[in-house]
């Protein structure tokens, strides 16, 4: 063994039923990592693994025509240690044998306690009825933007109404741009918000063309880039969003390399074939929240005055943050927790940079009704929202909705392998290499990705139900409705509930 | 589980609580004896421009307190002891009533802001003391006990009114204390309510950003001061105001067929979605102008209404309409979500 395979080991691997396996060789052109090999024995090839890339995506056990490959755990092993673990060992191998910063993607994956998972929902017993949402109404539908603080304020109704972005359902695609995943998923994510009155975000790599159609259903990003960022894009949208940072990786840019800006990416985003797509670190014309104004007020000037959205990772001061992005005139704040996903970040910042959602959001929301701004900004809540137990959790802590990425991705045939920035995506989402995207049937997504959400639907209703609560909107905010186990005093009354039992 | 009873006279004819005292006591059954209470509109008519506080008081000391601080903020026409007859409840705190004038210093722009935040700071400040009334013309007296020792207790008897509403509790969620029992007040607002109120969380937090206080223990109180931000601080109509309360559904509002009106619904939904109300809930609400009911979208608590020419009586139970009133013009049962308001015909 040379030296520098130190560290390369794969911890997975795919195994073989040489019994059902009739060598078709499928599952070597599905492995885009080339982790499989078809090696003839007797009259028939069979497949091998290699053992150095499997990064367990399923892609392979899944289009086996014959079921014939599980994946299965490759341990590798280390002498047992509580602080070195194998996990240490092999990244200090693997830096040591390049020299760089340790890339990954997907979401954090500390240990650090998830906080959603010690929330509890209340539910009625005898005093208050409970609701069937089989058979009553059961209404989720949500409006984001600055609202007037009383009626008396609201000279035109009708144009107030018109200002908000409508929801049916509390829930929105998070920014993904077109470069960091392909069109094939937009388009199914575009379809999707249009057909059930969602929302989603184009993120920073401008909006294709051929998307256009669906402008009026998406938040189009302005990013540090400011990629795709025409006259017209400033035009279309049905809001604005300016990124300040992001929950994977806060206070850190951005890089597309070279060699994926592709022909479409190239023209939608506004750069050369095959230039590298940069994004800086800060927007170099906001390093204050004066700056931000500015943007804030240059963006609704030039949209005609569209709600313009500000995306901050959360970060250790969020809620006095998020104050002055209310106060510098933003319609929303949208707050992406350290559990953010990312296509590619480094290893080091997506697991020990920001702080969790959960108490991000609590402390924006009590501090923005403190200060009696609550109804100035909706709030955004993302990073790390795995069901849709987590979105009525999010919303009884006061968010307005939620923004979703990876459940997307996962509902498109991911598993998590975190190597979005390969460029291999095994499941052609977070892929343009031609022949690999082509993987990902828009149709077949947009089916999976509506499934999806309608799911999440119907048990949101059934939590507003069995709290005999018939409108979300008097669940937003309503920490009555939650309880919690093993948390300490502090977050406890940081979170603003009370303990189970109390 | 509660027990809520109401009339008015349309001319303002006067009469003492005997009828309330009798649609009360029918419905003994929907309480507990862990409190009831009534509410009396037009008693005071030598005081009527005085804000009539009542104060309840678990000590004397506690009573002096209160006596000091509202001689420092008001012009105090008249203290009186309430007369109580004691002998039907043993165990109880004391009351004081209190016609009072505020005095305003030049920047206190609103007497109604002014009485509210007193009224605040009474019942969060001094230990033991608690306002249960303060509006005009008007009070309420409530108590730990069942409808007939409550009536009894304050002699309800010998005061004259317009406007009575009862109420008899079945508390579940919070413990029965003498605060915690119904009609809440602000002002001249005086709310009764059967159900719970699902939605607290975010209107109590809805109504701490806005400057109120929930002291109380229980879900209605919240009611007074949603009524109280909606009509009397942000001016809506009491019909704007209800719809903020119990909005119509998103997809009824969708169904509109006149484009302003259902953008002027869906401004409110929008607006005021932390003030609306959710879990089964039946109200009655006196104000100075009238009484009104509201119950919750799916009607999950009763309300009963019943009018002649010159009055209109409400009841959770229709038996306890007859026990006010044998020949009425209309019997009818408001369908869920419905409101019933009533005004009064003459000037007061």
């Amino acid at each position: 063994m040379s030296t520098s395979r130190l560290g390369l080991q794969s911890t997975f691997r795919p195994s073989f039923n040489l019994e059902l396996c009739d060598g078709c060789g499928e599952c070597a052109i599905e492995c885009t990592f080339n982790e499989i090999k078809m090696v003839p024995q007797g009259d028939k090839k069979i497949p091998v693994a290699n053992r150095l890339a499997c990064g367990a995506c399923h892609r392979c056990e899944v289009m086996c025509p014959r079921g014939a490959i599980r994946i299965v755990e490759d341990p590798f092993v280390t002498r047992p240690h509580g602080i070195w673990t194998p996990q240490h060992i092999n990244r200090a191998h693997l830096q040591a044998s390049t020299g760089s910063v340790a890339l990954t993607g997907f979401g954090a994956e500390t240990n650090l306690p998830v906080l959603w998972d010690k929330l509890l929902f209340n539910a009625c017993q005898v005093t208050n009825p409970s609701i069937d949402p089989q058979r009553e109404p059961m209404e989720t539908n949500t409006y984001l933007g600055r609202k007037a603080a009383s009626f008396r304020e609201v000279r035109d109704p009708s144009e107030m109404v018109k200002s908000l972005i409508p929801l049916d359902i509390p829930i929105m695609f998070a920014p993904m741009s077109y470069g960091s995943i392909n069109l094939n998923l937009q388009k199914a994510m575009a379809r999707v918000a249009k057909k059930l009155g969602l929302i989603w975000y184009t993120g920073e790599g401008g909006l294709h063309k051929d998307l256009y159609p669906y402008a009026d259903w998406a938040i189009l990003q302005v990013a540090s880039g400011r990629f795709g960022v025409s006259p017209e894009y400033l035009k279309i949208g049905r809001g604005y969003q300016i990124k300040i940072g992001q929950g994977a990786k806060p206070g850190i840019g951005g890089h597309l390399p070279g060699e994926k800006v592709l022909e479409g990416i190239s023209e939608t985003r506004m750069i050369p074939l095959y230039s590298d797509a940069i994004s800086p670190a800060p927007q170099h014309d906001i390093y204050s929240i004066e700056d931000l104004r500015l943007l804030i007020y240059a963006i609704k000037e030039t949209s005609g005055y569209k709600p313009v959205c500000v995306k901050i990772a959360a970060v250790h001061n969020v809620a006095a943050i998020a104050s002055g992005i209310v106060s510098a005139g933003a319609d929303m704040v949208y707050l992406d927790g350290f559990r953010g996903g990312t296509g590619a970040a480094p290893n080091i910042v997506r697991d020990n940079v920001g702080i969790p959602i959960e108490l991000a959001l609590a402390v924006v929301d009590q501090r923005l009704r403190e200060e009696g701004i609550r109804n100035q900004a909706s709030i955004v809540a993302a990073g790390g929202i795995r069901n849709s137990a987590d979105v009525m959790k999010a919303i009884a802590l006061g968010a307005d909705a939620v923004a979703i990425g990876t459940p997307v991705l996962v509902a498109c045939g991911c598993h998590g392998c975190q190597r979005c920035s390969s460029g291999k995506c095994p499941w052609g989402l977070t892929t343009n290499d031609p022949m690999i995207s082509q993987r990902l049937d828009v149709e077949w997504a947009e089916e999976r990705i509506t499934n999806l959400i309608n799911g999440w639907h119907h048990e949101m209703q059934e939590i507003m139900g069995l709290n005999g609560i018939y409108d979300i909107g008097s669940f937003r905010g309503n920490r009555l409705m939650l309880r919690g186990v093993d948390l300490n005093d502090k977050e406890l009354s940081i979170l603003g509930i009370k303990y189970a039992g109390e | 589980m509660c027990g809520i009873a109401g009339l008015i006279s349309h001319q303002r004819e006067k009469e003492n609580g005997s009828r309330i005292k009798k649609a009360m006591v029918l419905q003994n059954d929907r309480g507990n004896g862990l409190g009831a209470g009534y509410a009396a509109y037009g008693i005071f008519p030598v005081y009527k421009d005085h804000h009539a506080f009542h104060v309840m008081a678990d000590s004397s000391f506690a009573l002096k307190e209160v006596s000091q601080f509202l001689n420092e903020h008001f012009w105090v026409a008249h203290t009186e002891e309430m007369t109580i007859w004691d002998k039907v409840i043993t165990d109880h705190p004391l009351f004081m009533r209190y016609f009072l004038q505020p005095k305003l210093r030049e920047d206190d722009v609103n007497p109604d802001d002014f009485v509210i935040d007193k009224v605040m700071h009474i019942n969060t400040s001094i230990n033991g003391a608690f306002v249960c009334s303060s509006g005009k013309n008007m009070g309420v007296f409530k108590g730990v006990g069942t409808p007939k020792d409550i009536y009894e207790f304050f002699r309800l008897d010998e005061y004259q009114g317009y406007c009575w509403v009862g109420h008899n509790r079945f508390p579940t969620n919070t413990p029965g204390w003498w605060g915690g029992a119904h009609p809440f007040n602000l002002l001249g607002c005086s709310i009764v309510h059967n159900g719970e109120i699902s939605s607290y969380g975010i209107n109590q937090r809805y109504l701490e950003s806005n400057g109120y206080i929930c002291t109380l223990q229980t879900d209605t109180e919240v009611v007074a001061y949603l009524l109280d931000i909606l009509i009397r601080r942000h001016g809506l109509s009491i019909m704007d105001a209800i719809t903020v309360l119990a909005p119509p559904y998103w997809a009824s509002t969708k169904r509109y067929s006149d484009r302003k009106e259902q953008d002027r619904i869906t401004a409110m939904k929008v607006i005021y979605e932390a003030a609306m109300l959710n879990g089964p809930f039946a109200i009655l609400a006196g104000f100075d102008n009238g009484l009104f009911s509201i119950t919750d979208n799916t009607k999950l608590r009763p309300m009963t209404v019943g009018t002649t020419t010159d009055y209109s009586y409400f009841a959770s139970e229709v038996s306890a309409l007859y026990e006010m009133e044998q020949d009425f013009t209309q019997v009818v049962t408001p369908r869920a979500g419905q409101p019933v308001i009533i005004q009064y015909q003459n000037e007061a």
